[in-house]
């Protein structure tokens, strides 16, 4: 364990640790009330807590909680927690080329804890994979760092949601800081003119697809945008910002 | 306080398991191949159209329909911080302003106004 050890003591890991925490706060408050839609469903505390600790996957979570307290059957709960979280088989694609040095132990590991905020703003900070031992510990330790500050500020939210179930009503509302997170990670994203345009194109077809199943439409979404960011890069409407 | 079953914790153990083959998909094979270039060019659009993806229903609509009066606090709450974060430039602890400030016009509406 002493190359975890070595990791932790990069100054990436800092700065991983560091770039998270200003999105803390909306993690948090969305963790928060997930932790308090486990139990008000009918959840019991050790189920809750598994819950939260095992699956680490917010909206995963808040699809399978109604179908468990129906007593769905389990290939349609699995399911549709798979097509909720098809997001990161797209993300894994691109991470791939990231993390293929790593034997695969390793690889399951920081796949598992790379959530959305975390592969955001790791590929935000590394725009090319590793091209050499040092920046390979040096990407590493930064995911590493932004996951431990996000598994923190999720799982400490989620417990005390836990807890605290009976005394916040869900009417404040407190969920959509999670959201007003997002929205600001998304906002520092927005560098080139076809990135605006790909927010724009997902935006869009979210909504117009919205009654598709198992949350299929921020499949449909991302596939929309991709396309057709790709399909305008051959345009001016690229504005030349792009390699 | 409710009763633990063992059907719900099999369950959650097969959904810690949906989450590492998720987010582990494309890397869990140790096989070699790679990616065309047009694809990998565009995976550069997939984050932020994912995180709008998620965002833009849960700000617009409600119960599945978009919202059909401007008396909705999420509105002005995203108005405020995006236009704080833009005007930030996205410096400092931009993201974490957009936060405070989106909450802070949205709890008084929501709460106070009822909308």
């Amino acid at each position: 364990m002493s190359a975890l050890r070595q990791l932790l003591r990069h100054p990436e890991y800092r700065y991983g640790l560091r770039d998270a925490m200003s999105v803390a706060p909306g993690l948090a408050a969305w963790g928060l009330m997930t932790g308090v839609a486990m139990i008000k469903s009918g959840m019991s505390l050790v189920e809750a807590v598994s819950m939260t600790l095992l699956v680490y996957a917010g909206s995963s979570q808040l699809a399978a909680i109604p179908l468990i307290a129906a007593g769905a059957p389990v290939v349609v709960i699995l399911a549709t927690s798979f097509c909720v979280n098809l997001r990161f088989v797209v993300f894994s694609a691109h991470m791939r080329t990231y993390l293929m040095h790593l034997p695969r132990r390793w690889r399951l590991f920081v796949g598992y804890l790379t959530a959305d905020l975390s592969y955001v703003m790791f590929t935000r900070r590394y725009h090319q994979p590793p091209r050499n031992t040092s920046e390979q510990q040096a990407q590493l330790a930064y995911l590493l760092g932004s996951a431990t500050t996000n598994w923190t500020s999720w799982q400490g939210a989620s417990l005390l949601g836990i807890v605290l179930a009976h005394s916040v009503p869900p009417q404040w509302g407190l969920g959509f800081a999670g959201i007003l997170a997002l929205l600001g990670v998304a906002a520092s994203l927005a560098s080139t003119r076809l990135r605006v345009v790909s927010a724009g194109v997902a935006g869009a077809a979210a909504v117009a697809a919205f009654a598709l199943p198992f949350k299929l439409n921020i499949v449909v979404a991302i596939a929309a945008a991709v396309a057709l960011s790709l399909l305008l890069e051959q345009t001016p409407l690229s504005g030349r910002a792009q390699k | 306080m409710n009763q633990t079953d063992f059907w719900t914790l099999g369950v959650i153990v097969g959904l810690a398991a949906v989450t590492v083959i998720t987010r582990s998909f494309f890397f869990i094979s140790s096989k070699s191949w790679s990616l065309p270039h047009w694809a990998q060019r565009g995976l550069q659009y997939a984050p932020i159209a994912a995180l709008s993806a998620v965002i833009v229903p849960e700000m617009v609509m409600t119960q599945g329909h978009l919202v059909s009066s401007w008396q909705d606090a999420r509105l002005f709450s995203v108005a405020a911080g995006a236009a704080w974060f833009f005007w930030r430039r996205g410096a400092g602890q931009a993201v974490l302003g957009t936060i405070v400030i989106g909450m802070a016009v949205y709890l008084p509406l929501h709460l106070g106004l009822g909308w």
